[in-house]
């Protein structure tokens, strides 16, 4: 490994990998790689230590109790608190979003968070399951969000934490916004592999970690037909 | 309601309508048994499906009891998990065909009206032996009182609405728990089954192999890892570890509990299907068929409600292997040959509306080969092969696949109603 090496360390896949959330470890390698971007990617299980010198953290999706499990050896770790503060990327998917905010709720208790992103969550009355869109963050400069989602939580943002996206179909946050950014972590409600339908978003990560203002543009043919089916799926012609 | 169209969706059975009532079945049982047996007959006359729902679900309703009493006076063996489910019971259902009748639902429809419906039209059979959806197993013991439970796999499948797989492994425990007089015939080699198996006091142990790990990588009991070695596991922090299994497959056959070897000449492909039939051998075990009686009705089984089937068009040699989940697409890429391979993937109700396993499938064994896809959710798949770096062509129809692809060899792996849909095209082959 040398400096120029893209780190990206996918957090505790043995709890929180409900959803395929493997794909978004894959896609940013995938994409660092054809930028000609060497790149290694580290698989932190829950009985790891976590490093803290990585520059992209990823964490996925999982139920309750694995949830509070990972919530809990995570603070008591420090490590992903420690990389944060020294400007590391992150992506935190559905379970892994909430988990960053102050609190959540996990098999109807309330349990602490990281404290990384300015939320708290709770329980929704309904379960929130389908397909998710949303208008970007005009300063993230992205466009719109489509993802799956799958979750029964509702989360709150606070002053120092923006909404991701404003929700044009589905539920996300609260039917209103869906997920939230600071700094350079990105929480959202789209779960499993969110990059495979928002490359753009998957650029962002590897912009704010590797300092490059602009990355070579990709055949994203595949992908862009996948997002013109998902953004258009369900609504009247 | 959604699993119920999986059931509906089932091939055309031949059933006969003249049955036979059990002289002790109660007077409103018998009703039931008949109410049942003409809904069937016009389910299959209006061409509305093979009438292995209908029926069950009319008998039901005019006496709840009617699985209890129509599974009453059988020695009954019920076959669940996650996989194989389907393929199993049909080989199970052979091997104890050795010893008389055995009524049988062979079409998938693995809830308690089709229970029902399969009984009923079987008229009295001293036999039964019937694919159960995991969760239904609980319910479908206590109406059965089976002799012997097989138990096969646990992962995840159909993601945005099934339970969590460990909570499935729970349920099971608890139902065996309350039935300590069961014969248990489980899968020695998933750490999720073997936690479950380990309420009942009698379990036989089969060792089929367990290609998907990621479900099982902590242990149910204790929340600690799981750890491997050599076809071995145990848990690193309780006593939950690999029991020694009775029957195992080695090479191209199986090891009965006596030591002996049998060779397994099988029409199903893979060691997937190896696995199935020593499951088989071991449940007809409990019946007390010997393996040397079982085994040539074994090989005469040939493909399952379409799956495996083979069928020539074209000049294409067009063989179907259905995948559903993750674990089930690593078995198909075991089974498949190294031919042109059309994989098909939608995301309609009985599929699970998210297509994120994509993303806990390898597709790598497939660089080797021509890949061609189709399916409602085929842009799905195009971006996980793209990133997977596995080369493929998009195609819009079947039809267009075939002329896509040189005589010879078509293998074609898809999910459940993307398998129907080509079933379909192809006439509904079985």
């Amino acid at each position: 490994m040398n400096d120029s090496t893209l780190r990206i360390v996918w957090i505790y896949p043995d709890l929180l990998s409900t959803y395929g959330d493997r794909g978004n470890m894959l896609i940013l390698a995938h994409r660092a790689a054809a930028r000609g971007i060497p790149v290694e990617t580290y698989e932190v299980r829950s009985d790891m230590q976590m490093p803290t010198t990585a520059d992209i953290y990823l964490i996925g999706g999982g139920e309750d109790g694995p949830q509070a499990l990972a919530a809990q050896r995570l603070i008591t770790d420090g490590g992903l608190n420690r990389a944060v503060a020294q400007g590391a990327s992150v992506l935190a998917i559905c379970a892994g979003y909430q988990l960053f905010g102050h609190s959540f709720f996990a098999k109807g208790t309330k349990c602490a968070g990281l404290g990384l992103l300015d939320i708290t969550s709770d329980r929704g009355e309904t379960r929130a399951v389908g397909e998710l869109r949303g208008d970007i963050d005009p300063r993230l400069g992205l466009p719109p969000l489509t993802g799956f989602e799958n979750h029964g939580g509702r989360t709150h943002l606070g002053a120092h934490a923006a909404p991701l996206a404003r929700v044009t179909g589905g539920i996300g946050n609260d039917g209103q916004t869906e997920g939230a950014w600071y700094g350079k972590i990105i929480g959202t409600y789209s779960h499993g592999p969110a990059l495979s339908r928002n490359p753009a978003l998957a650029d962002l990560l590897l912009r704010w970690s590797t300092g490059a203002d602009r990355l070579a543009p990709l055949d994203d043919t595949w992908a862009e037909r996948l997002r013109g089916e998902r953004l258009t799926a369900g609504l009247p012609a | 309601m959604i699993r119920a169209f999986r059931q509906l969706d089932v091939t055309l059975g031949s059933g006969t309508l003249a049955g036979v009532t059990d002289g002790k079945m109660p007077l409103r049982a018998i009703v039931a048994t008949t109410a049942s047996k003409t809904a069937a007959a016009l389910s299959r006359a209006a061409g509305r499906g093979d009438g292995s729902v209908i029926g069950g679900w009319i008998g039901l309703k005019i006496d709840p009891d009617l699985l209890a009493h129509l599974a009453s006076g059988r020695a009954v063996a019920l076959v669940s998990g996650t996989n194989g489910k389907t393929t199993t019971t049909r080989l199970t259902a052979a091997a104890v065909g050795v010893l008389g009748r055995v009524a049988t639902n062979g079409y998938g429809a693995n809830m308690p009206t089709g229970h029902t419906s399969a009984l009923a039209k079987e008229g009295h059979t001293p036999f039964a032996v019937l694919e159960v959806d995991e969760h239904y197993l609980a319910q479908v013991i206590d109406a059965t009182r089976p002799k012997v439970v097989a138990l096969l796999n646990l992962s995840r499948d159909q993601l945005d609405r099934a339970k969590e797989v460990a909570m499935m492994a729970q349920l099971w425990k608890t139902a065996l728990a309350g039935h300590p007089d069961i014969r248990v015939v489980a899968n020695a080699d998933d750490p999720l089954v073997v936690w479950a198996a380990s309420a009942s006091p009698q379990t036989t142990w089969f060792s089929a192999g367990q290609r998907w790990q990621d479900d099982s990588s902590v242990c149910p009991e204790s929340g600690h890892p799981i750890e491997r070695a050599n076809g071995d596991w145990w848990c690193v922090g309780c006593p939950l570890r690999r029991p020694a299994p009775q029957w195992v497959v080695e090479e191209d056959g199986v090891i009965d509990p006596r030591g002996d070897w049998h060779l397994v000449k099988l029409q199903l492909p893979g060691k997937v299907n190896l696995g199935n039939a020593a499951t088989a051998l071991a449940v007809a075990g409990e019946f007390g068929v010997r393996p040397i009686e079982a085994l040539p009705r074994l090989s005469r089984v040939a493909s399952i409600a379409g799956r495996y089937a083979q069928v020539d068009r074209d000049g294409r040699n067009i063989r179907l292997l259905l995948a559903k989940n993750p674990a089930s697409w690593l078995e198909a890429f075991d089974m498949a040959d190294r031919a042109p391979t059309l994989l098909s993937i939608n995301a309609r109700d009985p599929d699970g509306l998210d297509t994120s396993w994509l993303w806990d499938v390898d597709f790598a064994p497939l660089r080797d080969r021509p890949v061609l896809i189709t399916g409602d959710r085929a842009y799905d798949l195009a971006v996980r092969l793209q990133v997977n770096q596995v080369p493929f062509q998009h195609v819009h129809t079947f039809d267009e696949a075939l002329a896509q692809v040189p005589p010879g060899r078509l293998e074609v792996i898809a999910n459940y109603t993307a398998f129907q849909d080509i079933r379909a095209v192809l006439d509904r082959v079985n």
